[in-house]
Order: structure tokens, then C-alpha cells, then sequence
């Protein structure tokens, strides 16, 4: 088991330190930051000093073992635009992505596992096709052009909900979350739905599929024949079952949340370190990009470790295989 | 029945056997589905459309005489100042909304078409590379394959883009590097069961050569997935270059496609002017759509674990 | 006294796309306080399904068109569902084929036991509990209170069928049904279980219905038999008589048909065929084709049943062996 935990613990290093090379170099290599970053008036010798502060005018291999010393040290250099430690940036607009996501999460399971559930146990209802279909439409419909129609529909036209922004925030522990007040999950609603949708086909997709195969089961026929209720046979015996590889995908797809809120982050104005991405993107604020990448690689490679963990403490039969291996 | 016809209806069936050609077969199979079917029309047509932009147009978008800044944000069905109506509205800067869906369209489907074909050039030589060559190459090639497929591929464009800038030529670039290693992964299966196949055997053991082998035995057999994989990679591909369009770091104002167009809209859906995003919007939709539908549809055809 | 279960009349169909599967097609057979049934048959001859009729567990497209199941007087067909739920586990319990897939994998055997209990008794967790722990000590599961807390791919497949079996008797139910509990299982452990089963069945008075494709299982266990094929009963008696002087054809080629009738080193008799589409069942009787004794009036017509002395009953038009009945 200790064996398991080093060598998962190696290859997430190995994943990590590969990542820093290829994302260094990547954004490196091309275009310019000093012409973003320098006004039409400057001249020549100016430019040169933007350079020189920026660490711009040394060679690239001679960057990189600096950033690589700094990297260690977790400095990842500063942004261009704000002036400040491009980790810290990131490290501060974090909580408000993982808020969204842990919302498109949660909604993604509330949404999905019961339709899902109920179109595995009920396949030829209307209402099953209706959910089936749905689904599909999830799967094709771009991320971003489901947000507008959100906006357009839920803030414009019906005006139920605020479109864009974060609602107030409170510190718990000094984690700054909006989810403590009506007002804070009104702004969280819209955007996190947008985010949620792929997951909600998903879960629906896995639920279903799930559910169909476990309802054939001899285990859930024995256990009417013990006299259970459906209530309990569902909520229990099925459930437990089909959660597992939904737990595992999902988790797996945190990941993924995280990269689509760039998308979601832009379209709703949330305030999160996906927005700032794509800020700095635009702007070629290279060390922001490189510690939002180095950043998120390190979330997934946790996400995977803990994923692992979880599968095991639900699914009782791979933790008898790790322990006798 | 009578006697006259008897022989007729004997001899009738080995000539269908004969017409029964394998692309009939699939041909039967895929049409069964009328889902599929109606799919398979969306996007022809909607192909014909954009080729036909030009032609069928009331204006051309690019051509800046012909656009005038009075007409901007008319909502569907007004007429424009040259006279011609406007069914879909008007943009931010008066250019009509169908006319310029037509051309984004053409502009979405070639950068979808383009990058898909690439990827799967790009990647069947990959998957074909590392099949072939074993050992540590096989190694290295499918560990990258492993990485970049384990991150979104959202997130991978973005930063690609970000290295490579702005334009068709690099967006097309970018979708590729996305793309190749589905197309890697499974060229590569395929290859590697189909390479220890008696037949490839034989084929080597006849002295055949190892680019003959490849060309005349094992591409041919690793098509169906292959082609599964293009229409749902091209359906990825423009979400992709649309998503990528309308956060604006796809591609510029001159290359409008269906992303520019509706991220133009963006900022006047606030005020109620909802068609200069949403008409874009639903072309867009109904491409993808249609190209997901059909590619569903051949994936239950193309594969032969289904078959019966 | 009166029957624990009395069934007459039974037909179970399944509404199929390829049409109307007759599993069940008029089955009558009762069985008395602590008696064993054995109900044999070839897979699909429909018994498993008569099984699962008298448990209420038949499913879309499957519905009991016709007949009655009388439980101890109570009529179970045309029960709802919460009425039928009441009943299973309590007055009629079930144990079946494969313990490996029985037993939910991922809940522990303690959370399946008393979830058992609970379902027909109000009972505190601790009570369900002990209760629990005694039946698998019942069933000769040693160390009952540390395997209770155990996950059941940590058991073998026998204890797995005793912990099957300690579920099925934690009501002490008066009528047991067996779907072939012993075939998944090694044939030392088969008898094992045959064994406990009969003594526990003995001490609690309860009545089996034991559903098998083995005649040599039955023959140590049963006290009546009842012999399916295609749908419907189609010899019945108490067990001697029966594998003695078998009245029916299907009945004497199901035991020619076993290893141990023949000389050492004769080949075994087989039954010719195979069983018929219960979807497009011939006119005439069921076994007609596939009978060596059939004549013009097998193929045209089905027989009705024919009762002897003694509880036996033979559907054919030309039964073997009537002078053994006679007699």
C-alpha cells in the first residue's frame, strides 16, 4: 500500500516537472511580451530596460534555470501587467473558480443522478426518451452559447437572475465564499448551471446506464425477495452501486470543470482565476499563464490521488486487492 | 401463387445478393435511422449553403460599400437602407445577419473540416509510427498521448493559442495539436491487433514491403473507427474554434466566423437585441448537432461488435 | 390440514416483440407444512419462472394472466406491490442459484441482514443485529459476530449461500423457495448444504420448494415431485414411485438421461431435440416431437391430466408403467 502511495506520489512529480518544461518553452518560444508591454513613445534604450527588468534580454535556457530555481521556491515569476507575484494572483482568484465548480459539482449529481436513475429503471417511459435526448443535446451544445441563452433568458427576458459578477462575499476560515447568503447563490446559480451542463449529461449518461445493469442484477431481485422496499433498494443497492464509477468519473472531470470556467468565468464576469487566464492571454502575460497551467496540473495530480483513495473507500473489493497485492 | 411466377421469384434473390455491396450494406444500415438520415440532410445542406454564400447572399459582409452603419441592430424582418430585408436583423455595424451567418459558415465548416483532416493525417501517421516501431518509441509516443488526452482540450487550445497568436492558419494549427491523439490512440489499437493478424503475416512473409503492408492491409482496416472519429472530432473542432472565437483569442474580426459573430452580439444581448448572438448561435448549433447525429449513428453501424 | 401453498391454474406470459412467450401455461401443485417439492425441469421449462410468480417478482413485459397462488388461505395474485412486499422475506422467502451474485458487493453482510430484519419487524438495530448473528450461526458460519462486519466477496461461495440461506430463514417463513441453491456450488459443499438445509427445514417445520434440473439431488431430498416441461406440470407424485416407474416419456428419458441409471461404460440415453420455443409452442402435446412413444393423437390434441391413487398425476395420452400404478 505504501508502495502504491510513493509510486502514484513519483508520477505526479514526473507529470509536474514535464509540465513546467513543456509550458515554459511552449509560451516562450513565440510571440513578444516587451511590445505588449511598452507604449509607442518609449525608445529604444527604454524598451531595453523594460527588458532587463523583466529578465527578458538573457537567453531562454537561462531564463528557464531561473524560473526552474524560482519554480522550486514557488515563485513563479512576476505578472507583467499587475506588478505582483503571478502565484499569488492565481492562488487569490482560486477560491471563487473552485466555488463555481464545486456548485457545477453538486448540481451535476442533484441534476443528473435522479433522471438518470430514472430513465435506467423506466427505459421506455416518454419521459426516459425525453431525458435521453436532452442528454445528447448536452453533449453537443457549445459551453458557451448555453451560458447566453442563460443569460438571455433567466437575466433579460425573465429577469429572475442577476447575469454577471459575484455575489457578497463572507471569510470562513479564511476562505472568502459567496454561498452563505441568498444573494451569493442568486450570482452562483447561472453561472454555475452553465458549468454544470456537461456534467449533467454525463451523470445522466452513467446513472442510466449504471441503473440498467444493476437493475438486472440477482442482488437487487433477492433483495425484493427479503421484502425491501423500492425506496430502499433504489436509494441503497442500486445507488451505492452506480456511484462508484460516477464518484471516479467525476472526480476525474473536476479537472475539467476547472478549464471550462475560463469559458464560464468570461461569459458571467465571475471573478475567478479562469477570467484571469484568459486575461492574461490576450495580454501575453506569460508568468500568469505559466502559474495558472503549473497550477492547475497540480489540482488534477491531487485530484487523481484522491479520487483513488475514495474509489477504494467505496468499492470494498479494491481495497482487499491493493492490501493483498 | 401461381406457376408463371414461380421462376421469377427464385432467381430474384441471388441478383439482389449480388447489388448487396458492402457500402449498400452500410448504406441500408445508416439510413435505418431516421434521426441519422435527418442529420445527414441538415448537414448537406447546410454545407450547400455555405458554398453557396456567395450566391445566395443578399450582401456581402466583406465587401464595406455595400454595408452602412444606419442600418446597424434592426431587429429580424426590417428592411435594410439598400432595400432588401433584413430577415434575421442586423449586426452592431449594419451588416445583415443572414448574410453574415452564410459566410461564417463557410468560415466555421472550413477551419472544422481542415483541422479534422489534419488531426487525422497528423495522428494516424503517429499511431501508425508507434504500432509499427514498438518498444521505447511506442513508449514515449503513447505517453504523450496519455498526457495531452487526460487534459481538457479546451484548456490545451487556450494555451496554445496564446503561443501561437491569432488567425485561421494558427487556430487550425491549434486544433490539431488537440486533436492528433485521439486519432494516434486508436490507429494505434487497431493497428496492433490487426498486425497480429495471419494475414500481415503473411502479407511479410511474401516479401511485401513494411509501407506496402501498412497501405494495402492495416489502413484500410482501422477506417471505421477512424472515420467515427473524424465527424465527431470536426463537431468538437468547430465548438472548439467558435469557443475559442468568442472568448477572443480565436480568430480575428476580418475571419468572422460563427464565434466572432456571436461574440459581436455579446454585448447588446444585455440591452434585449438577443439576434445578433442567437441566430449565429443556432447555425452553430444545428452544424454541430447535425454532425454529432450522424457520427452516432455511424459509430453504431461502423462497429462490428454490434453487427449481428 | 391445509396446503402452505396451493397454486392452480398458474399462467405466466411474457409479452415479448417476438410474440407471446408462454412460460407458465397451467401449472396446479400444492405443498403441505414442512414437505419438500422438488419441481424439475430443463432451463426454460418454466419453473424458475413459476419460482418467481409465487414471489411476486415477475417484471414487464413477464404478468400472471391467469390463475391463483394461495399462500397459508391468502390469495397472493393480484396483490399491489406494497401487499406482496409484506409477504416476501416473511411468509415466503427465497434463496437462489448463484451466491456470488446474491449478496450486494459493496454493502457489508451486517447492513443486508438487518436491513432484512427491519423490513417486516420493528425492531431495534441492536435486536436486528443479534438476530442476525444467530442465524448465521444457525447456518454453521463460525465466528458469526466479527463475519457479520465482513463484505461478502470476503466469504466463499458456500458461506455465501449460507448467509443466502440464514437471510431466507430469519422470519422462519413457512414455505422456502430454492432456485437450485447447490449448482454453482463443488459437490462436496452441495451436499453440505443439502444436508443443513434438510435439518433446519426439519427443526423449523418450514416447506421447501426445490426448483432443479437434477433428478439425483431431488431423489435424496424431495418427499413429492413435479416434473415441468414447456410450461406446464407434467407428472406429479411422491418421489419413490416416480424415479421407480416413471409415467411420463419425459420422465423416464430425464432419468435415462443420468450417469448413474446406465451399465458402467454404456452410452448415456439422450433425450432427442431440444426444448421448443415457449413463443410457438406445437398443437398437440409439448413433447410430441421429441417423444419415441408418440402416436397420431399426441400430435393432435394435448392431453389433460390423469390422476392415480396416491396424490400422482400424468399429462400424456399414453403413460408408461401403468401397471406399477395399479398395482
Amino acid at each position: 500500500m505504501l508502495a502504491f502511495v510513493l509510486r502514484r506520489l513519483a508520477q505526479a512529480l514526473f507529470v509536474i516537472a514535464a509540465m513546467l518544461v513543456i509550458v515554459f518553452f511552449g509560451v516562450n518560444v513565440v510571440g513578444d511580451p516587451v511590445y505588449m508591454l511598452i507604449s509607442p513613445e518609449m525608445d529604444q534604450q527604454q524598451i531595453a530596460e523594460t527588458a532587463r527588468a523583466l529578465g527578458l534580454d538573457r537567453p531562454i535556457w537561462e531564463q528557464f534555470l531561473i524560473f526552474l530555481k524560482n519554480a522550486v521556491q514557488g515563485d513563479l515569476g512576476r505578472s507583467f501587467v499587475h506588478g505582483e507575484s503571478a502565484i499569488k494572483l492565481i492562488l487569490h482568484r482560486m477560491p471563487a473558480t473552485l466555488e463555481l465548480a464545486f456548485v457545477a459539482l453538486f448540481m451535476a449529481i442533484v441534476i443528473g443522478l435522479p433522471l438518470g436513475l430514472y430513465a435506467g429503471l423506466k427505459p421506455e417511459s416518454r419521459i426516459s426518451r425525453l431525458i435521453m435526448a436532452i442528454s445528447i443535446l448536452g453533449f453537443s451544445l457549445p459551453t458557451f452559447w448555453v451560458g447566453l441563452m442563460l443569460i438571455l433568458t433567466f437575466a433579460v427576458s425573465l429577469g429572475w437572475l442577476p447575469a454577471t459578477g459575484r455575489g457578497p462575499t463572507v471569510s470562513i476560515l479564511g476562505i472568502d465564499t459567496s454561498l452563505l447568503s441568498l444573494k451569493g447563490w442568486q450570482h452562483v446559480a447561472l453561472p454555475a448551471l452553465n458549468l454544470a451542463l456537461l456534467k449533467i449529461s454525463l451523470v445522466i449518461r452513467l446513472a442510466r446506464a449504471g441503473a440498467r445493469e444493476a437493475a438486472l442484477m440477482d442482488y437487487v431481485k433477492f433483495a425484493r425477495a427479503k421484502g425491501l422496499s423500492q425506496s430502499r433498494i433504489i436509494g441503497v443497492h442500486i445507488l451505492k452501486n452506480i456511484m462508484i464509477p460516477i464518484v471516479t468519473v467525476l472526480g476525474l472531470e473536476f479537472g475539467s470543470l476547472v478549464a471550462f470556467s475560463v469559458v464560464t468565468e468570461t461569459i458571467f464576469a465571475w471573478p475567478g482565476m479562469g477570467r484571469l487566464l484568459l486575461e492574461a492571454i490576450t495580454r501575453l502575460d506569460r508568468p500568469v499563464i505559466v502559474a495558472y497551467v503549473m497550477v492547475v496540473v497540480v489540482l488534477f495530480v491531487t485530484i487523481n490521488l484522491l479520487v483513488d483513495l475514495i474509489y477504494s473507500a467505496l468499492d470494498p473489493r479494491v481495497r482487499l486487492t491493493e492490501a493483498t497485492s | 401463387m401461381s406457376e408463371a411466377t414461380l421462376p421469377t421469384a427464385a432467381s430474384a434473390p441471388p441478383v439482389e445478393a449480388k447489388e448487396e455491396t458492402p457500402f449498400r450494406r452500410f448504406a441500408r444500415s445508416f439510413f435505418e435511422d431516421r434521426l441519422a438520415t435527418f442529420g445527414l440532410c441538415l448537414f448537406a445542406l447546410i454545407v450547400l449553403l455555405a458554398l453557396a454564400a456567395p450566391l445566395i447572399a443578399p450582401q456581402n459582409p466583406y465587401d464595406l460599400a455595400s454595408v452602412d452603419v444606419m442600418d446597424s441592430r434592426l431587429p429580424p424582418g426590417d428592411v435594410a437602407g439598400e432595400g432588401f430585408t433584413m430577415w434575421l436583423g442586423s449586426d452592431g455595424v449594419g451588416r445583415d445577419l443572414l448574410s453574415g451567418i452564410l459566410y461564417g459558415l463557410r468560415i466555421s465548416l472550413m477551419v472544422g473540416a481542415f483541422s479534422g483532416i489534419l488531426a487525422a493525417g497528423v495522428g494516424m501517421a503517429i499511431g501508425l509510427i508507434a504500432a509499427y516501431a514498438g518498444g521505447r518509441t511506442e513508449n514515449i509516443i503513447m505517453r504523450i498521448v496519455d498526457l495531452q488526452l487526460s487534459l481538457p482540450s479546451v484548456l490545451v487550445a487556450l494555451i496554445l493559442v496564446a503561443g501561437l497568436g491569432k488567425g485561421v492558419d494558427k487556430i487550425i494549427i491549434a486544433l490539431v495539436m488537440v486533436q492528433w491523439a485521439y486519432y494516434a490512440r486508436t490507429v494505434r489499437g487497431s493497428a496492433l491487433v490487426e498486425r497480429r493478424k495471419e494475414y500481415v503475416e503473411a502479407a511479410q512473409s511474401l516479401g511485401l514491403s513494411h509501407a506496402r503492408t501498412v497501405f494495402r492491409h492495416i489502413l484500410p482496416n482501422c477506417l471505421a473507427p477512424v472515420i467515427v472519429i473524424v465527424t465527431v472530432q470536426t463537431a468538437h473542432a468547430i465548438s472548439l474554434e467558435a469557443t475559442l472565437s468568442f472568448l477572443g483569442v480565436g480568430l480575428p474580426q476580418t475571419e468572422p466566423s460563427l464565434g466572432v459573430l456571436i461574440a459581436n452580439g455579446f454585448q447588446y444581448m444585455l440591452s434585449g437585441k438577443y439576434w445578433i448572438s442567437v441566430f449565429p448561435g443556432i447555425a452553430l448549433l444545428l452544424t454541430i448537432v447535425s454532425i454529432n447525429l450522424v457520427g452516432d449513428r455511424l459509430r453504431d453501424v461502423l462497429n462490428p461488435r454490434l453487427e449481428k | 390440514m391445509a396446503p402452505v401453498l396451493e397454486v392452480s391454474g398458474l399462467k405466466t406470459h411474457f409479452f415479448t416483440r417476438a410474440g407471446t412467450v408462454k412460460s407458465v401455461d397451467g401449472v396446479d401443485f400444492h405443498v403441505d407444512r414442512g414437505e419438500v417439492l422438488g419441481l424439475v425441469g430443463e432451463s426454460g421449462s418454466g419453473k424458475s419462472v413459476t419460482g418467481f410468480s409465487i414471489m411476486g417478482l415477475i417484471d414487464p413485459p413477464g404478468k400472471i394472466v391467469e390463475g391463483s397462488i394461495r399462500l397459508n388461505g391468502k390469495e397472493l395474485v393480484g396483490l399491489d406491490e406494497e401487499g406482496f412486499r409484506k409477504v416476501r422475506g416473511r411468509e415466503v422467502a427465497m434463496i437462489f442459484q448463484d451466491p456470488m451474485m446474491t449478496l450486494n458487493p459493496v454493502l457489508r453482510v451486517d447492513t443486508q441482514m438487518i436491513e432484512a430484519v427491519t423490513a417486516h419487524d420493528r425492531v431495534s438495530h441492536k435486536a436486528a443485529r443479534e438476530r442476525a448473528r444467530d442465524a448465521l450461526a444457525k447456518v454453521g458460519i463460525p465466528s458469526p459476530e466479527e463475519r457479520l462486519n465482513a463484505y461478502p466477496h470476503q466469504f466463499s461461495g458456500g458461506m455465501r449461500q449460507r448467509v443466502a440461506i440464514a437471510i431466507a430463514l430469519l422470519h422462519r417463513p413457512p414455505l422456502i423457495i430454492c432456485d437450485e441453491p447447490t449448482t454453482a456450488l463443488d459437490v462436496t459443499i452441495q451436499s453440505q448444504i443439502l444436508a443443513e438445509m434438510q435439518s433446519l427445514c426439519a427443526e423449523t417445520g418450514t416447506a421447501l420448494v426445490w426448483i432443479t434440473h437434477d433428478l439425483g439431488v431431488v431423489a435424496g431430498l424431495a418427499d413429492r415431485i413435479a416434473v415441468m416441461y414447456a410450461g406446464r406440470i407434467v407428472e406429479t407424485g411422491a418421489v419413490d414411485p416416480v424415479l421407480d416407474a416413471p409415467l411420463h416419456p419425459y420422465t423416464s428419458g430425464l432419468l435415462g438421461s443420468l450417469p448413474a441409471e446406465g451399465e458402467p461404460g454404456a452410452p448415456l440415453r439422450q433425450i432427442r431435440g431440444s426444448t421448443p420455443s415457449l413463443a410457438r409452442l406445437p398443437q398437440g402435446c409439448a413433447f410430441a416431437p421429441r417423444c419415441d412413444f408418440a402416436q397420431a393423437d399426441c400430435l393432435a390434441q394435448a392431453p389433460a391430466v390423469t390422476a392415480f391413487p396416491g396424490e400422482r398425476g400424468v399429462r400424456c395420452h399414453h403413460p408408461l408403467n401403468l401397471a406399477g400404478v395399479a398395482a
